[in-house]
C-alpha cells in the first residue's frame, strides 16, 4: 500500500543503481535529513544534543569506518579506539601548530595521520587472517596506548595529560572550545558525517567497494580475476583507518572537549565492533542503527525513570539498563544474526507483499 | 557456424612438471591449444587435469617447462598477468563470492577494465558513473544471454548449485576473456542443465571467438564440443587428438575402463 515498487520503472541502470531505488526510501531519507537538520537543532535541549545526538554521529562516523573494514573487506581490527586516539592527537597537535588554519581543515587532514598508521598496522594482514590479524590489530592497539600516555609532546607536556580543545571561529562564530554552542557543533558534525557517509555509499557501490567484497567472500578468486589483495587491503585499511581518525578528532573537537588516553582505549575498539555487528556487517544503514542501539538505548534507558516521575536509585537504573541493553543484544542477534539492517531489509519486503504475501 | 575458423597456436604448454611433495601432479606434459578451438582435457579422476589449468591461469608454478602465451615464453604464468592478457577461468568447486549478488559477482569480472580512481569513485559522478554504467551494459548483455534476468539482484550464495555454475560462467565471460578454462562445468548437473550449459560453450565459442579449454567427464558432450582431446592419466599425456581418433585410442580405452578385466 504505503510502500510500493508498482508503478515505478526503471527506465535506465543509472536509476537501477541509485542508492534508494524506491521512491518511498528517498521520501523516508529526505525526512530524516530534514529532522535531523532542522528539527533537532530548533527542538533538541542542549542535554539532548550533548548526550545522545553529538555522540551518536561521532560513534556511526566511527562504525562505519571499522564496517568499511570488517564489513566489506572481511579484515578484523580490534584497533579501532586507538585510530580515533590518532586523528584525535593529530588534530590537537596541529590545531595548536597552526592555529591560524580552520580547525575543519584539521579535523579532515586528522584522518591522513590515522590513514597511515592504519596502513602499517594493516601490512600483516597479507600473510595473517582472521582471529590472528585481530591480535595483531590489538598489538597496535596497546603501542598506540602507551604512546598516548608516555609521549608527552602529543599533549603538549600538559600537567593533565588531557588534551583540551582551544576555542576556534569560523565567520566569528566557535565551532570548538567552551564557547561553542551544542547546536553549532551538532550541525558541523552531522555536516561532516552526512558527507563522508555518502562518500562511503559511493565506494562501495563501484569497483573498489566490490574488490573489497570479493577479497572478503574468497580472496583466491580474487586474485585470479585480477585483484591484488595486498593494495585492495591497504587500501581497506586505509579509508577505514581515516574515517576512525576523523571519527576520533570529532570526538574531542566536537563532543568532549577534553580527552585522556581512556578515551581511546580497547574498551571504545569493543564499543565500536559491538556497535558494527549489531547494525549489520556490511550494510552503512546499519552502521547507524548499531550506533543507535549500542549508544542512544542506553541513554534513554537511563533517563526513563525520571521521565515516568519514578524515583530509582540512580546505581539500579544503571545495573538495570546494562542488563536490558545485554538482554537486547541478544535478542536481536538471535533472531537475526545479521544485525538491525538485515531485520529492516526483511521488515521493507513484508511490507512490500502485504497483505497477500505469496 | 563458427565465424572465425580454427588458427594459429594460442597457447602451448612445454614439457611441464609439477609436483606436490612426493606427488606428481603433472610429469613432463606438452600440448598446445590453438586459437578459437574447444579443447578438452580429459582422464581419471587425480590425472592432473585442474593442476593444469592452475598451471596455466598462474595459480600453482611448475618445478619445470614453460609456458608459451601470444608468443610469449614465461617460466610460470602469474594470477594477475593471466587476467589481465585474456585468460578467465572457471572451477571445479565453485569459487563464487558468496555474500555478493549475482550482478556484482558480473560487475567484478570487469574490475581490471574500470580505470576511474579513488577520486572519481569517492564521487560516483560524471566518468566514474558512465564508466560503471557502461559495464553495467555488457555485463546486462551477458546476464541476458545466460538468461538469469530473475535472479539479478540474489545473493549467490542464495543460489541453486546448477544456477551457480552458470553465474561462474557469467562471470568469467564478464572478463571478456580470449582463452577460457572450464573445470567441469556440467558437473553434478541434471540433462537439461547439461544440454543449457552446452548450448552456452558452443554459442560463446562460435560467437565470440573465443577459445575454451573444457575439462569434463561426460564423454557424450566432449566428443560433441570439441575439437581436439588431451588426456591426461596419472599426470602424464596419454593421448591428444581430434575426438574420433582419441576415443578408438587402445590406451585411452584401458585407462577409462580400468584393467580390472
Ligand atoms: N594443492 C595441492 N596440494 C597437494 N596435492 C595436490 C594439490 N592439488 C592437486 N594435488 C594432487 O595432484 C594430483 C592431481 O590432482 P588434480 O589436478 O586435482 O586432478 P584432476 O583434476 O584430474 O582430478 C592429485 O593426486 C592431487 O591430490
Ligand atoms: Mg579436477
Amino acid at each position: 500500500m504505503l510502500y510500493r515498487e508498482t508503478g515505478q520503472f526503471k527506465t535506465s541502470y543509472a536509476a537501477d543503481q541509485a542508492v534508494f531505488p524506491i521512491r518511498q526510501d528517498r521520501i523516508g531519507l529526505a525526512l530524516i535529513l530534514l529532522v535531523a537538520f532542522l528539527l533537532v537543532p530548533v527542538f533538541g535541549s542542549s542535554f539532548f544534543l550533548n548526550t545522545m545526538m553529538i555522540p551518536f554521529l561521532v560513534f556511526s562516523l566511527a562504525t562505519i569506518g571499522l564496517n568499511l573494514l570488517l564489513g566489506y573487506a572481511g579484515q578484523l581490527s580490534l584497533g579501532t579506539g586507538a585510530f580515533m586516539g590518532v586523528g584525535a592527537y593529530a588534530c590537537y597537535k596541529l590545531a595548536t601548530i597552526f592555529p591560524d588554519i580552520n580547525i575543519l581543515v584539521h579535523t579532515l587532514l586528522s584522518g591522513l595521520f590515522a590513514a597511515g598508521i592504519g596502513v602499517l598496522f594493516g601490512l600483516p594482514s597479507l600473510r595473517i587472517k582472521g582471529f590472528y590479524l585481530a591480535v595483531a590489530t590489538l598489538a597496535a592497539q596497546f603501542f598506540l596506548d602507551w604512546c598516548f600516555n608516555r609521549l608527552p609532546w602529543l599533549y603538549n607536556y600538559n600537567p593533565s595529560g588531557a588534551i583540551e580543545v582551544p576555542t576556534r571561529m569560523l565567520f566569528g562564530v566557535a565551532l570548538t572550545g567552551p564557547n561553542a554552542t551544542p547546536v553549532t557543533r551538532y550541525l558541523v558534525l552531522l555536516t561532516l558525517v552526512v558527507v563522508m557517509t555518502w562518500i562511503a555509499s559511493n565506494l562501495v557501490r563501484g569497483w573498489i567497494g566490490r574488490s573489497w567484497m570479493m577479497i572478503r567472500d574468497m580472496d583466491i578468486a580474487a586474485e585470479l580475476i585480477g585483484v591484488r589483495p595486498l593494495p585492495t587491503k591497504l587500501l581497506a585499511f586505509a579509508v577505514s583507518s581515516y574515517y576512525c581518525g576523523v571519527a576520533g578528532a570529532l570526538m574531542v573537537f566536537f563532543w568532549l572537549g577534553a580527552a585522556e588516553p581512556p578515551s581511546f582505549s580497547i574498551n571504545t575498539s569493543f564499543q565500536v565492533l559491538f556497535m558494527v555487528i549489531i547494525g549489520g556487517l556490511g550494510s552503512l544503514a546499519g552502521s547507524f542503527m548499531g550506533a543507535a542501539f549500542i549508544w542512544i538505548l542506553p541513554v534513554l534507558l537511563r533517563a526513563l525513570p525520571e521521565m515516568l516521575g519514578v524515583t530509582i536509585a540512580a546505581a539500579t537504573v544503571e545495573h538495570v539498563s546494562l542488563i536490558v541493553i545485554g538482554a537486547l543484544i541478544i535478542v536481536v542477534l538471535i533472531v537475526e544474526p545479521h544485525g538491525c539492517a538485515r531485520l529492516w531489509q526483511t521488515a521493507k519486503q513484508k511490507l512490500r507483499t502485504w497483505p497477500f504475501p505469496y | 557456424m563458427r565465424q572465425r575458423a580454427i588458427g594459429e597456436v594460442i597457447l602451448a604448454v612445454e614439457d611441464v612438471s609439477l609436483r606436490f611433495g612426493g606427488v606428481r601432479a603433472i610429469a613432463d606434459v606438452s600440448f598446445d591449444i590453438r586459437a578459437h578451438e574447444i579443447r578438452a582435457i580429459i582422464g581419471p579422476n587425480g590425472a592432473g587435469k585442474s593442476s593444469m589449468l592452475n598451471v596455466i591461469n598462474g595459480f600453482y608454478r611448475p618445478q619445470e617447462g614453460r609456458i608459451v602465451w601470444k608468443g610469449q615464453a614465461h617460466r610460470a604464468m602469474r594470477p594477475y598477468l593471466a587476467a589481465s592478457t585474456g585468460i578467465a577461468r572457471t572451477f571445479q568447486n565453485i569459487a563464487l563470492f558468496k555474500g555478493m549478488t549475482v550482478l556484482d559477482n558480473l560487475m567484478s569480472g570487469r574490475t581490471l577494465k574500470m580505470r576511474r580512481g579513488f577520486f572519481w569513485q569517492a564521487l560516483r559522478y560524471g566518468p566514474a558513473l558512465e564508466e560503471e554504467i557502461a559495464h553495467r551494459r555488457r555485463v546486462e548483455e551477458i546476464i541476458d544471454f545466460l538468461e538469469i534476468e530473475h535472479i539479478r539482484k540474489v545473493p549467490v550464495g542464495r543460489l541453486p548449485y546448477g544456477l551457480q555454475k552458470r553465474v561462474e560462467l557469467g562471470r568469467a565471460l564478464a572478463m571478456e576473456p580470449e582463452l577460457l578454462l572450464l573445470d567441469e562445468p556440467m558437473a553434478g548437473m541434471n540433462l537439461e542443465e547439461k544440454e543449457d550449459m552446452s548450448r552456452y560453450i558452443l554459442e560463446v565459442n562460435e560467437q565470440l571467438g573465443t577459445t575454451i579449454a573444457l575439462i569434463e567427464h561426460d564423454m557424450s558432450v566432449v566428443m560433441d564440443l570439441s575439437d581436439r582431446i588431451v588426456v591426461l592419466d596419472h599426470g602424464q599425456l596419454l593421448a591428444d587428438g581430434p575426438p574420433e581418433v582419441v576415443s578408438r585410442d587402445p590406451a585411452v580405452i584401458e585407462a577409462y575402463l580400468g584393467v580390472a578385466h
